[in-house]
C-alpha cells in the first residue's frame, strides 16, 4: 500500500489546487466561491438523490475511461471512447430491435454482446492502424469518433428510423421488458453493476496476470518486450479491444437503460469525460472506480449550478478542464525531492507519463 | 440541361468552400506547423481555434472592430500556447495530454465566457469581390475571396522562406531536430519552443476568428467540430512543409464543403455521411501517408519517438 501513497497524496494535492482555481475563477465570474462548492457537494453528494444521480452517470464513465486507460498501459493515447461507445450503442439498439420478442435475458446478453464487439473492433482498427501503418493513435480515435456520429445520425435519420417520433429522429423501442433494471428500490440501474464488474476483472487481467505483465513491459519498453519474444502486435490488438469493448458496453448501458431508443442523446460526451477519468486515475482500473464517481459528480452539479448561482452549463466544463491540466502538471512532482519524506517515492519510478512516452 | 447546371454549382461550391472552410485549416495547420519544426506537438490547438472564435467575436462585437477582434482572438491563443509551453517544459509531462487537457479547458472556457455573445451580430471580416464579371450569383459568392485567406496565402511561403534561409528559422529546425545539438550550441532550447508554441497560438486563435467573424460567421457552441484536430494531422500529410500547408488546407476545406454543396442542390439522403467526408477524408490520408518502417520525410527529430 505505501507504494500508492505518494500517487494518492499527489492526486489529492492537485485536485485541491484545481478547486483552489476554480474557487478563483467562478468569483471572477461573481459567484461565491465556497457556495459554489457547497453547491457541488449537495447535487453530487448531499443527499440519497443525489448520489443515486452521481451513480447512474458514473457507471458509463467507467467504462469509457477503461478505453483510455487500457491502451495507455502499452503506451498509447487513445480518445476514442465516444465513438466506440456510440458504436456500441448502435450495434445495441440493432440487436436490440431485432430480437424484439425473445426471451429478456437473450436480449439484454446479445446486446452486451454485439455491443462489446463493436466497441472493441472500433478501438482495435485504431491499435491495428497504430502498429501495422505507424498512424498516430490519437488522432486516429478522435476521427473516428466524428465518423461513428456520422453514421450514428444516418441510420437514425434513415433506415431505423421510427416515423412516429417527429421531433427527434430516433429508433424503435428495444421492448419495455428487455431494459435493464434498477437496483431494488434506488433508480440506480444494473449498469452500475456491470461497470463495477469490468473494471474489476479487467484490473485482474493487467495487474495480476502473465498477460498484464507483458502489456506494462512493452509499454515501459518496446524493444525489451519485442526482444524477449513478445508478439506486440496481437498484445496491443487485444488490449485496444478489452478497451474498445467497454465503453461498447457503456453506450449500451446508455441505450438499454436510459434512453431505449437509438438517438442523438447517446452523444453526450461521456467519452470525453472518460479520458479524463483515466488519467485522474494514472490508468489503474480499480482506481477509475472512485474517479469516476467524482467526475460523475461534478456532471450532476451542472444543473442545480445553473440554477442557484446563474452560471452557464460549461462551468462543470471548466472544473473538468483545470482538473485535468493541474493533474499532468503534478505529474512532474513524481520522484521529485519534495516528496523525499515518502522514502517510496524514489521507487515509484515507473509514471505512467514515463510509459506514455 | 439543368441536370448539368446543378453539377456545375455543386463543383463551384465546393472550390468556393475550399477557400472559405480551408482558411481555419490554413492558419491552425500553419501554427502547428511551426510549432511541431521546433519538436513539440501541440494537440490542443481545437482549444485556440474555439477561444479565437468567441474572442474574436466578442471583443468584434464591443469594440465594433473586426481587425481587433482578430487581434484578440490571436491574444488568446497566445495565452493558451503559453500554458501548453510551460507545462510542457517541466519533466515527465506528455505533450500530447496536455494538448487533450488544454481542449477541454479550452472548450469549457469559451463556452462559459462566450454565452452572452450567442446572440449579438458582431461585424464581419471584409471580403474582396473577384467574381463581378460573372453574372451567376453562385459564382460570385464562391470568389468572395476574405483578406484573411489572403493573409494566409501569403504568410505560407514567407513562413517557407522563413524555416530554409533565415537564422530563426535555422534555430527553431535545429531544436526541433535535436536538442542536444541545439544546446550544444549554446539556444535556449525551452525558450525557442515556448515562442514557437505561443506564435502557433497565434495563428491558430486567427483561424478561430475566421470562424466567427467570417465563415458560417456568428459565434455559437456547435462553431468549431474537429476543426483544430484534424488540421494537426494535415501537418503529417503536409510533411511539415509550409506550402503544402496551403495546398493539403484547400483539399481539406473542399472536402468539408462537400455536405452542404450537395444538400443546397437538393441531395440531401447522405447529409450525415457526406458530413464526415472531411473525417473519412483525414483518416485514409494519414493511413496512406504514414508508414511504420521508414521516418517520414521532413519529420523533426524530436518528435521521432512519439510519432514513429
Amino acid at each position: 500500500m505505501q507504494k500508492f501513497m505518494p500517487a494518492i497524496m499527489i492526486t489529492i494535492g492537485a485536485i485541491c489546487v484545481s478547486l483552489w482555481l476554480f474557487g478563483m475563477f467562478v468569483t471572477a465570474a461573481g459567484a461565491g466561491a465556497f457556495e459554489v462548492f457547497y453547491t457541488i457537494y449537495r447535487a453530487a453528494f448531499g443527499s440519497w438523490f443525489s448520489w443515486q444521480n452521481t451513480l447512474v452517470r458514473a457507471a458509463p464513465l467507467m467504462l469509457t475511461a477503461l478505453c483510455t486507460a487500457l491502451p495507455a498501459r502499452m503506451g498509447l493515447i487513445v480518445i476514442g471512447g465516444e465513438g466506440a461507445m456510440v458504436a456500441g450503442g448502435v450495434m445495441a439498439a440493432i440487436t436490440g430491435i431485432a430480437l424484439n420478442g425473445m426471451a429478456p435475458m437473450i436480449v439484454i446478453s446479445a446486446m452486451l454482446i454485439t455491443s462489446a464487439i463493436a466497441g472493441g473492433m472500433w478501438i482495435a482498427a485504431v491499435g491495428a492502424l497504430k502498429y501495422y501503418r505507424g498512424v498516430n493513435e490519437t488522432i486516429s480515435s478522435l476521427l473516428l469518433n466524428y465518423i461513428a456520429i456520422a453514421i450514428m445520425s444516418f441510420l437514425v435519420i434513415g433506415v431505423l428510423r421510427d416515423p412516429e417520433t417527429l421531433n427527434k429522429p430516433s429508433s424503435s423501442h428495444i421492448g419495455e421488458a428487455n431494459m435493464i433494471g434498477a437496483i431494488g428500490e434506488s433508480s440506480i440501474h444494473w449498469g452500475l453493476g456491470i461497470g463495477l464488474i469490468v473494471c474489476l476483472i479487467l484490473w485482474f487481467v493487467m495487474r495480476r496476470t502473465t498477460f498484464g505483465f507483458a502489456a506494462d513491459m512493452a509499454g515501459g519498453n518496446l524493444r525489451a518486450a519485442q526482444i524477449s519474444g513478445l508478439n506486440v502486435g496481437s498484445m496491443l490488438l487485444l488490449v485496444c479491444f478489452a478497451g474498445g469493448a467497454a465503453a461498447g458496453i457503456a453506450g449500451m448501458i446508455e441505450i438499454a437503460a436510459v434512453h431505449g431508443r437509438l438517438n442523438v442523446s447517446l452523444n453526450s460526451g461521456y467519452g470525453y469525460a472518460g479520458i479524463l477519468v483515466a488519467f485522474l486515475a494514472r490508468h489503474n482500473p480499480v482506481a477509475i472506480i472512485p474517479v469516476a464517481i467524482l467526475l460523475g459528480g461534478i456532471q450532476a452539479s451542472s444543473g442545480l449550478l445553473q440554477r442557484s448561482h446563474d452560471l452557464p452549463d460549461a462551468t462543470a466544463l471548466v472544473l473538468q478542464g483545470i482538473i485535468f491540466v493541474v493533474i499532468l502538471a503534478s505529474e512532474t512532482l513524481y520522484g521529485k525531492p519534495i516528496l523525499a519524506w515518502f522514502r517510496s517515492a524514489r521507487t515509484y519510478q515507473l509514471t505512467s507519463s514515463e510509459r506514455l512516452n | 440541361m439543368s441536370h448539368e447546371i446543378e453539377i456545375m454549382s455543386v463543383i463551384i461550391a465546393v472550390l468556393g468552400g475550399a477557400i472559405r472552410v480551408g482558411t481555419p485549416f490554413l492558419f491552425v495547420s500553419l501554427g502547428e506547423c511551426l510549432t511541431e519544426k521546433s519538436g513539440r506537438i501541440n494537440l490542443g490547438l481545437e482549444a485556440n481555434l474555439i477561444m479565437g472564435a468567441m474572442t474574436g467575436y466578442g471583443v468584434a462585437y464591443m469594440s465594433d472592430s473586426a481587425w481587433l477582434g482578430v487581434l484578440a482572438a490571436g491574444a488568446s491563443g497566445v495565452a493558451l500556447g503559453l500554458i501548453h509551453a510551460l507545462l510542457c517544459q517541466q519533466d515527465k509531462v506528455n505533450d500530447i495530454a496536455v494538448g487533450i487537457a488544454l481542449m477541454i479547458l479550452g472548450t469549457g472556457l469559451a463556452f462559459f465566457l462566450g454565452k452572452p455573445f450567442i446572440q449579438p451580430q458582431a461585424p464581419g471580416l471584409p471580403a474582396v469581390e473577384l467574381g463581378g464579371w460573372s453574372d451567376s450569383p453562385v459564382v460570385r459568392a464562391a470568389l468572395e475571396i476574405n483578406m484573411l485567406f489572403i493573409i494566409g496565402l501569403v504568410l505560407a511561403p514567407v513562413m517557407a522562406w522563413f524555416f530554409k534561409y533565415s537564422k530563426w528559422g535555422l534555430i527553431v529546425r535545429t531544436v526541433g531536430e535535436s536538442r542536444d545539438a541545439a544546446l550544444s550550441m549554446g539556444i535556449n532550447v525551452n525558450q525557442v519552443r515556448l515562442y514557437s508554441t505561443m506564435f502557433g497560438g497565434f495563428l491558430a486563435g486567427v483561424g478561430g476568428s475566421f470562424l466567427s467573424l467570417y465563415y458560417p460567421g456568428s459565434w455559437n457552441e456547435g462553431l468549431s467540430s474537429g476543426q483544430g484536430l484534424m488540421a494537426v494531422a494535415l501537418v503529417i500529410f503536409a510533411r511539415w512543409n509550409p506550402m503544402y500547408c496551403l495546398y493539403a488546407s484547400l483539399l481539406f476545406g473542399g472536402a468539408a464543403a462537400l455536405g452542404p454543396a450537395l444538400q443546397s442542390v437538393g441531395v440531401t439522403s447522405g447529409y450525415y455521411l457526406f458530413n464526415a467526408a472531411p473525417y473519412i477524408l483525414t483518416l485514409l490520408i494519414m493511413i496512406i501517408s504514414s508508414s511504420s518502417h521508414r521516418r517520414l520525410a521532413g519529420l523533426p527529430g524530436e518528435l521521432e519517438g512519439t510519432r514513429k
